[in-house]
Formats: structure tokens, C-alpha cells, sequence
């Protein structure tokens, strides 16, 4: 309520502004609140944190922890297969991998470090999430056995499906 | 035909013997229905439960244990117990209301168990101020309440399958519920929060173990997207994202966060696992398509419908279920005879955008074996597409977004089955 008026003027230039007004009981979050609850990393590997991995740790980590449900290196499961279905997509039944499918290599550094492993979540460092990361990489073939994953390595990562998605969203025209 | 179609007449609308759509409104069903009813007639007696009181109140009702039957398909995924779906049993359902203990559910990493004194939501990002929201602070705003419909995108995708799975209605296509939700515009919150020009996306994460993360465009957000507490009235059902979730009228249900926990405005997509690895379509051609957010127009017959048995020739009233991600459901269509003729529903009114809509019509079945199909129309002129047309776009690999015709076969002997035609 305070700050309506400039709310306004800034949601004005970006055409998006709402019509109604709250009681602004919104308490301020401050930059170390922020940063503890921030997990989400971008695409641009925006987020990423300090640390570093190679596939040879990860095997290590994913074979305690990661095997029982994703089966020996990655082929499955009970659960999602994480390697492999190159050459797939055309076909009735296409295999969706990481290395077949996923376009963001950030996404997998990403996914592990908010659900997996699935009984004991956010337990990894993030040394240990960039080496696994790096071993599910390495397993697809996607980078080199002794590539080091941290956070300038892993948004450079070329996924080799990534320029096979298109958007299918459209905005709206602005007011 | 030498006398208009109209409400006194029982001459069928269209082919294998629709009706008219008004027939139940007017005096004409009860003609044909008196030879069925003095079958049943029996004498007059004073059942046990008229002879001792009945039970006490209670504080929170419970169902029939008559109805004790009607229960969610639960089918979690292998070595979980909280991941996975249950669906609506929707043929066992009427009216356009879903039950909140039987709405459908499609969990990543099971249920939390979330003090709502402790929960919070933060709103950060490409924002002028970041703001914390307590449960008890979001309580205090401007409260909206809308019927509408959510649907998980994998919904009926079991019949592009090359076999027709022999499952109910609801084993096919119960991946869609409707409640009435009770909640915060999410506008209000942004604007108070103070949207950098350059946030035209937001992260929306849960509070589950998985911490379920979506990418929803800024526009949907200033559009009609709340921040739901209420469902049915009551406050969210733990399974629906109690005590906060993300709901956006008409887009596929993973998008619409349970137990939302964090909003961050950014520039451009995230990218999650389940908007590019999982929810994304591939296409024939092997490119695939990221971000087909609203849910299509659709409609299914759920009475009678797949495993039911209806009990000889006789007037029956077909009875489904009809909506659209893109609004209101304008018109619904049914065949009796496998999509060679077709008649118009009645709409069970008001049909409020993006919601469930149900639709009625008289059949007089004469006992011969018969394809049932319903065709829904929605406010934008989108036509639901036959399976044929659906799969010759789409290709055999495609996983979500199943929007076809459904066909239920009907053979001689009553049996209701699920066919391709």
C-alpha cells in the first residue's frame, strides 16, 4: 500500500500492471534470507554455487546412493534410465535421457540438488552434486571422463538435443 | 419425417436414437419411462431404519458407507509410496463438482506434512522488494473464488496406446477434477513486491521433497493465476497443496505448484527438469515443443462409459463431461452411431470458463450394438479432434495433451467397452 504509486509506474512501463491493491502485509525479505531459500539454478548457470566435481567422484556417490533406484550406470530401473535412447526420438517409442533429451545441462545440476537422492534430499554438497552431475555427463558421452563440472564449466556444457526445442508460447500483445 | 423435431416428440434427432436434448425437461420422458416403473412398484412397508432413531451429529461428516466403493485410482510409481497419480473415479461422479477426497492427485515425491504457522512464501527476483508472506498475512487479502477444472497434461493419454486400454472412464481420462478455489490474485502480490520491466517469467517451487519447480509466463501470473487456500470451501486438502498452492485456470496441472513456498521473477525461463525433460512434446519430426501450457478442448461420456453394463433396451440418459483450457464450453455433441450423425447436448448451465461442464442427452437404446461418442466446441470455435485426425498430427510418440474423441462401444449384451472409431 505504501509503495502503490510507484508500484504502478514501474509495472506500467512493463504493461503488466494489476488492477487491484493489497494490505501490503508482505514482511521484507532481506539478501541472506533470499539466499537460503534460492535454490533454482538458470539455464545461464546463474546460481550455481562454489564447488567442483569430476565423473570418477560421481560414480563413487551415484553407486552408494543413486544405483538401487537408476540401475548400474544410469540404464534404469526401477526408475527413470539416465543414459543413452540417442537416435530414438523419431521412433514410436523414443528414450528420453539426459543424454538423448534434456537440453540444459544446468537442469540436472539443479534437479539433484532439490529431490534427489529421493529418500534423503538436499544431503549432497554441492562437490558431490557437480561430480555427479559430471559422472551422469560423462556416462552419455556428452563430456570427457576427466572434464571437471563446477560453476563456469557446467553452463558450457553442449547438450546435444538442445537446439531441437522451439517454444510454443506466445505473448500476449502488450496494452 | 413429416412433423418438426421438437419437445413432444419421441422420434430420434439423430441417427441409432438420440433424442432431443429437452426431453427430460418436458412431460414426454415419464410416457416412456411409466412401462419401465410399474415393474418396481412394491407394497408398502416400514424399513428397519424408520422403526430406532437414527445417528448422532458429528463434526465432520462422512459418506455412506453405501458409497464406501467410490474410490481414487491410486497407481504410484515403483519403489515409492508417495509418488505417482490417482485419478477420479469420474463415471462413478456427477454434477460438475469433484469431491475434494477424490480429486484427482499426481505427487513427485509424496505429500508433505506442512505446519502452516511456519509455512511462508517469498517473492524475490527481479523485483523492487522482496517479500516474505506468512500464511496468516495472505489470509488478509482480497479473496477470489472461481469453479474451474484441473487437468494433468498426461490425462487420457493411455488412449494413444495402439491397444484401447479396457479401464473405466475414470482409469482413462481422471486426471481431471474441478473444485470451487478460494484465493489471493497473485497480481496483487506482484504489484506489492514491484515487478522489474524486464520479469517476464516467474519460478514457482514447492515445499515438497522434490521442491517441484515450473516456469509460468508473467502474463498468466497478472493475468488469472491465484494463490489458492481454499478448495470446496474447506482450506486446501494436504494431497492439493495445503496450505498454498499455484492455481492457473485452464493450464496443465503440473504448472499449478502445491505447497508453494518460493516465487522468483526472473527474465527467462529456468529451464526445470519438468518443463524440458518431462512436460515437453515431441513431435514427429524429433524437434519438440517446450511450454504448450493450456489444456484443449475436451470431452468424455462418463454414463455409461468403459466397464459399465447397462441392463437392456430402454431410455437412457447419457450423461459427461465437457471443458476447455481456452474458456467457456460453447457446445457438446453426441453420436450414437459411431460419429455417422450427431445431435446437441443440453449443457447443464451456467458453463462457466474453464470449468467443467456437464452435458445430458436422451438416448433410446433398442438393444442393437453401438458406438457412443461426444464432440466438444468451446468458446473459441476449437473443435475436439476424432482419434484418427488427433494421432495422424501428432505421431505415435507424443505423451500429453490427448484431447481425441472418446468411443464407447456398446455390444448387444449391455457390455460398455473402450474402442478406437
Amino acid at each position: 500500500m505504501r509503495k502503490w504509486i510507484a508500484t504502478l509506474a514501474v509495472c506500467g512501463v512493463a504493461g503488466v500492471a494489476y488492477a487491484q491493491e493489497g494490505p501490503g502485509l508482505g514482511v521484507p525479505a532481506t539478501p541472506e534470507q533470499v539466499a537460503g531459500w534460492d535454490i533454482s539454478i538458470g539455464p545461464d548457470g546463474a546460481g550455481l554455487p562454489p564447488g567442483s566435481g569430476t565423473a570418477a567422484a560421481g560414480k563413487v556417490v551415484y553407486d552408494a546412493k543413486c544405483v538401487a533406484c537408476h540401475g548400474v550406470d544410469g540404464a534404469g530401473r526401477p526408475n527413470d534410465v539416465l543414459v543413452g535412447g540417442q537416435g530414438t526420438l523419431r521412433d514410436a517409442a523414443p528414450i528420453r535421457t539426459i543424454g538423448s533429451y534434456w537440453p540444459y545441462a544446468t537442469t540436472v545440476f539443479d534437479y539433484v540438488r532439490r529431490a534427489m537422492p529421493y529418500v534423503t534430499p538436499h544431503s549432497l554438497t554441492p562437490g558431490e552434486t557437480y561430480a555427479l552431475t559430471a559422472y551422469l555427463l560423462a556416462l552419455n558421452k556428452v563430456i570427457g571422463d576427466n572434464d571437471v563440472m563446477n560453476a563456469e564449466t557446467l553452463p558450457k556444457v553442449e547438450m546435444p538435443n538442445r537446439a531441437s526445442f522451439d517454444s510454443a508460447y506466445r505473448e500476449p500483445r502488450r496494452r | 419425417m413429416t412433423k418438426p423435431k421438437g419437445l413432444d416428440s419421441l422420434e430420434p434427432v439423430a441417427g441409432n436414437g438420440l433424442l432431443h436434448r429437452r426431453l427430460f425437461l418436458t412431460g414426454s420422458a415419464a410416457v416412456l419411462g411409466a412401462t419401465i416403473m410399474t415393474a418396481k412398484a412394491a407394497p408398502p412397508e416400514v424399513p428397519a431404519w424408520m422403526k430406532t432413531p437414527g445417528m448422532p451429529m458429528r463434526a465432520y461428516g462422512e459418506r455412506s458407507p453405501h458409497e464406501a466403493g467410490v474410490q481414487r485410482l491410486v497407481n504410484a510409481q515403483p519403489s515409492t509410496t508417495g509418488s505417482g497419480g490417482s485419478r477420479t473415479p469420474i463415471e462413478a461422479l456427477e454434477g460438475i463438482i469433484t469431491p475434494s477426497s477424490l480429486h484427482f492427485e499426481r505427487h513427485h515425491s509424496g505429500v508433505p506434512d506442512i505446519d502452516p504457522a511456519q509455512h511462508q512464501v517469498l517473492i524475490h527476483g527481479l523485483v523492487e522488494r522482496p517479500l516474505i508472506f506468512s500464511m496468516e498475512a495472505l489470509a488478509r487479502y482480497p479473496l477470489v473464488s472461481r469453479i474451474q477444472f484441473l487437468e494433468c497434461s498426461g490425462n487420457s493419454g493411455g488412449n494413444n496406446n495402439a491397444e484401447a486400454p479396457q479401464q473405466t472412464a475414470g482409469g482413462i481420462h481422471g486426471l481431471v477434477s474441478c473444485s470451487d478455489w478460494t484465493g489471493v490474485p497473485l497480481g496483487i502480490l506482484l504489484e506489492e513486491a514491484g515487478v522489474k520491466p524486464e520479469g517476464r517469467w516467474l519460478l514457482a517451487e514447492g515445499a515438497d521433497s522434490a521442491a517441484m519447480s515450473r516456469s509460468v509466463p508473467m502474463a498468466k501470473a497478472m493475468d488469472d493465476a491465484i494463490l489458492a487456500i481454499h478448495q470446496n470451501g474447506e482450506r486446501l486438502r494436504p494431497e492439493q497443496g495445503y496450505p498454498v498452492r499455484l492455481f492457473l485456470p485452464g493450464y496443465e496441472g503440473n504448472m499449478n505448484v502445491k505447497w508453494l513456498r518460493r516465487i522468483k521473477v526472473t527474465a527467462e525461463p529456468t529451464m526445470t527438469k519438468d518443463e524440458t525433460s518431462k512436460y515437453s512434446d515431441l513431435q514427429t519430426n524429433g524437434r519438440s515443443l517446450l511450454f504448450t501450457f493450456p489444456m484443449e478442448v475436451k470431452s468424455v461420456i462418463t454414463s455409461p462409459s468403459g466397464t459399465q453394463k447397462m441392463r437392456g433396451p430402454g431410455l437412457y440418459q447419457i450423461s459427461g463431461l465437457a471443458w476447455s483450457g481456452f474458456g467457456r464450453i460453447r457446445r457438446v455433441d453426441v453420436s450414437a452411431d459411431g460419429g455417422k450423425t450427431w445431435a446437441q447436448a443440453a449443457l447443464e448451465g451456467p458453463a462457466l470458463p474453464k470449468a467443467l461442464t456437464r452435458f445430458r442427452m436422451p438416448w433410446r437404446w433398442d438393444g442393437s450394438p453401438s458406438v457412443l461418442q461426444s464432440r466438444a466446441i468451446d468458446e473459441t470455435g476449437a473443435v475436439q479432434p476424432t482419434r484418427a485426425a488427433l494421432m495422424a498430427a501428432r505421431g505415435a510418440q507424443f505423451r500429453y495433451h490427448y484431447n481425441a474423441v472418446q468411443s464407447w462401444s456398446v455390444a448387444a449384451a449391455g457390455d460398455v467397452s473402450n474402442v478406437y472409431a
